[in-house]
């Protein structure tokens, strides 16, 4: 029984949150989210430099041969400093890429995306909240046509995997024209977010694309757990410091049992969570037949406690809270990109009991 | 990660396995008379094999094992399995056995361990005073030393299983003029004799397991104190902590879940299974977020404590957790049974649905027991989160303390 990290892997994490700390300190993240580039370009080559955006991919393609728990690591530390980097697309395109493509895409695409020199992102979402894989209905074919909706760093991606009807996964890239983006006044100024429109455009698709594209999108999940996990523990800590900085009545306000069981509260519900991306990671990595209900339930959960969290935080800060000024808005905007991205927690836990094969089907 | 125990552990539990199948059966326990005798012949067996009292030296009536928290985890999961009794259940081994391996006297242990691993003793715990709750170290039960005995005036409350009780461990005030938790002393008191006159509580369920207790001129022999005299409140802290270890653990969550699954799955929302039923799902789902949050959990602090490592925040917050997930499930079954929640649930055995009331109210017992949540939160708080104490109570040591 080990369910810790190991050495490595805590490392990794100490690596990730050291360039966060040289590379982002506050005045630049603050900068990030008032500014109008779609993402920190110096941080996130670092990254890609520091290896972190092709941990998954394989070793032989420029890859570091690690597994989805690794990159979910990753995904937390960056929700924990609310890293304004196009990390989460370009991950599950390089895995889509790595499961379901060709040789030849493979060797074509995952060393420059293993380096970063490539940009890649996913555009899933059709309208009505339509994320799920069983509900693309863009047709496949050589000539791809149609509307995707909040596609992160579209504009600047150069390679999009495209969610198609029946599940499929197609390959186009942004410079061979038919690729209009158009960017979204997204919430999460952190991951923005544009309105893809295909015109004839280019198509290559992933021969076994209609095969990965549940698992992909269970990786997205796990993904997007880790990354509020991170978030949520973001917000503890925040809460916390500022209860042991803002005085009132002559003490700081950490003295008074109401806001230190506001913070217990907040405690217990985002401490344990933490073993819910642990778990749905592990067993993507190593026990498949669990891993999408796990990764269901993780997403589900754990970005209801992101927003709550988020929610709480804000509360704590007071009127400070509710400024543009003050960091929490960070958080509070990321928790909502969580919590949407790729379906709402009412939509995965109605998934779990389907998974989990409850009632009579 | 390896959720797996490795094939040492594995040979362990298929060891363990054995042991069950053919010394305890298929068949649960059977019923009383034969049940009591059954029960304590399987444990000396068991702890014979080194399964169950492992903390305890062999000369105490032990098995003195050498701790592993994984083979212990094995022992819990396995006996649980197979729905076969562990440790004598109660506050004797759960509190008074750990309490006297750390504090007490040769003779003590010698004289009181042995019988109380056996069943032999039944012990209550007499802390909690009518003005003496969560602040607990207020307390007035005096005990003054007359000759070789200390004679005990005062009143003690919510003392479960005080009648059917052998002895008493309790904490009462030896040394008046010193300060609040040092004049405290950790006493054991032969529960049958005059000066101590035992009154039921009815509960809330109805059932009467706490009692309120009178001592008026009760006797205890002099050396029957564990630890010094003043340093009650430092042994007793040792027990708390056992207490806590307990009633925070994912198995109980497990069973719960267990139980109102099968509830859910018999019930029907209208003219469909409930399991069908959107909303149900949808609310069984949060609940099994909380569930598996804390299993998982459960996981990490089993690998820390496998290796000496502490666990910090997360230890703190078990049995917050555990209270939630019982209240939210009592929410959610109470939702399944119906109408069958106007019934009374009774005590009998045979009752239906209804008896899922015992679980509504039981979970509030839960919340309040060994703690109340809000005392929880101040251990978080404190504790886990590194918060100062409470403003308006200077002067007092912490929850955390």
């Amino acid at each position: 029984m080990n369910f810790d990290l190991s050495e490595e892997q805590r490392l990794l994490q100490d690596g990730v949150d050291r360039l966060l700390r040289e590379e982002l300190p506050a005045p630049r993240l603050r900068e990030a989210f008032d500014g109008d580039a779609a993402f920190d370009a110096t941080l996130w080559n670092r990254l890609c430099e520091q290896g972190a955006c092709g941990l998954h991919l394989p070793e032989a393609l420029g890859g570091a041969g690690l597994e989805l728990l690794e990159l979910a690591l990753v995904a937390e530390r960056l929700g924990y400093a609310a890293a304004p980097v196009p990390f989460w697309g370009h991950a599950l395109a390089g895995l889509a890429i790595d499961l379901g493509g060709s040789e030849a895409q493979k060797r074509r695409w995952l060393p420059r995306l293993a380096a970063g020199d490539v940009l890649t992102s996913v555009a899933w979402a059709e309208t009505d909240s339509r994320w799920q894989p069983e509900q693309w209905s863009l047709p496949p074919g050589p000539s791809l046509s149609g509307v995707k909706e909040f596609v992160p760093a579209g504009r600047e991606a150069d390679l999009l995997l495209v969610g198609l009807a029946g599940g499929e996964l197609a390959l186009v890239e942004t410079a061979d024209g038919g690729v209009a983006a158009e960017p979204v006044e997204a919430i999460d100024r952190t991951r923005r977010l544009d309105r893809v429109r295909f015109e004839a455009a280019r198509a290559d698709p992933l021969p076994a694309g209609a095969a990965v594209s549940s698992r992909v999108r269970d990786a997205g999940l796990v993904l997007l757990a880790a990354d509020a996990f991170g978030g949520a523990s973001r917000c503890l800590e925040l809460a916390v410091d500022y209860a042991q900085t803002r005085e009132q009545f002559g003490v700081t306000i950490a003295h008074f049992q109401a806001v230190k069981h506001q913070l217990a509260n907040l405690a217990v519900e985002v401490e344990p969570a933490r073993s819910l991306f642990w778990y749905a990671a592990h067993v993507f990595d190593r026990r498949p037949a669990e891993a999408p209900a796990s990764a269901a339930l993780a997403k589900a959960h754990l970005c209801d406690v992101f927003v709550h969290a988020a929610r709480e935080t804000v509360e704590v800060h007071g009127g400070f809270g509710y400024t543009w000024e003050c960091d929490v808005q960070f958080w509070l905007k990321r928790a909502v990109f969580d919590r949407a991205v790729l379906g709402d927690p009412d939509l995965h836990r109605a998934r779990t009991a389907e998974l989990l094969d409850w009632g009579s089907g | 990660m390896d959720l797996g125990y490795g094939p040492e552990h594995e040979a362990f539990r298929a060891e363990v396995r054995e042991f069950l199948e053919s010394e305890w059966g298929r068949d649960g326990a059977p019923a009383e008379p034969e049940r009591e005798r059954r029960e304590s012949e399987f444990r000396r067996k068991a702890t014979g094999r080194g399964y169950l009292n492992r903390g305890v030296p062999r000369r105490y009536g032990g098995s003195e094992q050498t701790p592993d928290v994984l083979r212990a985890q094995i022992i819990r999961e396995e006996f649980g399995r197979a729905r076969a009794p562990l440790e004598v259940p109660g506050a004797g081994m759960m509190m008074v056995v750990p309490t006297l391996l750390e504090c007490g006297a040769e003779w003590q242990k010698e004289h009181f361990i042995p019988p109380t691993v056996a069943g032999e003793y039944r012990w209550a715990q007499g802390y909690s005073e009518p003005g003496a709750g969560s602040d607990l170290a207020s307390l007035k039960t005096r005990a003054e030393r007359v000759g070789d005995e200390w004679t005990i005036h005062g009143q003690k409350i919510w003392t479960s299983y005080a009648r059917e009780a052998d002895y008493f461990f309790m904490l009462v005030r030896t040394e008046p003029d010193a300060p609040k938790h040092a004049g405290i002393s950790y006493l054991l008191v032969p529960a049958d004799q005059p000066g101590i006159e035992i009154q039921p509580l009815k509960q809330i369920t109805g059932e009467s397991q706490f009692n309120q207790v009178f001592f008026d001129g009760a006797r205890t022999p002099a050396d029957w104190i564990v630890g010094e005299r003043g340093q009650g409140w430092q042994v007793s802290r040792t027990t708390l902590r056992h207490e806590r270890g307990h009633i925070g653990g994912a198995d109980r969550s497990l069973q719960l879940w267990n139980s109102l699954m099968r509830l859910a799955g018999r019930s029907r929302c209208g003219d469909s299974p409930a399991l069908d039923d959107p909303r149900i799902r949808d609310l069984m789902v949060q609940v099994l977020g909380y569930l598996r949050a804390q299993e998982y959990s459960g996981f990490t602090l089993l690998t820390r404590a496998a290796r000496g490592q502490e666990a910090g925040l997360l230890e703190t917050t078990s049995k917050l957790q555990y209270s939630r997930i019982a209240a939210l499930i009592s929410k959610l079954a109470l939702q399944l049974i119906g109408d069958s929640s106007l019934l009374a649930p009774g005590l009998q055995p045979e009752r239906g649905d209804e008896r899922w009331l015992n679980q509504f109210m039981g979970s509030l017992g839960m919340a309040i027991a060994g703690g109340t949540s809000n005392i929880q939160r101040n251990l978080v708080a404190e504790r886990g989160l590194g918060l100062p104490r409470d403003a308006p109570v200077r002067g007092e040591p912490s929850a955390a303390e």
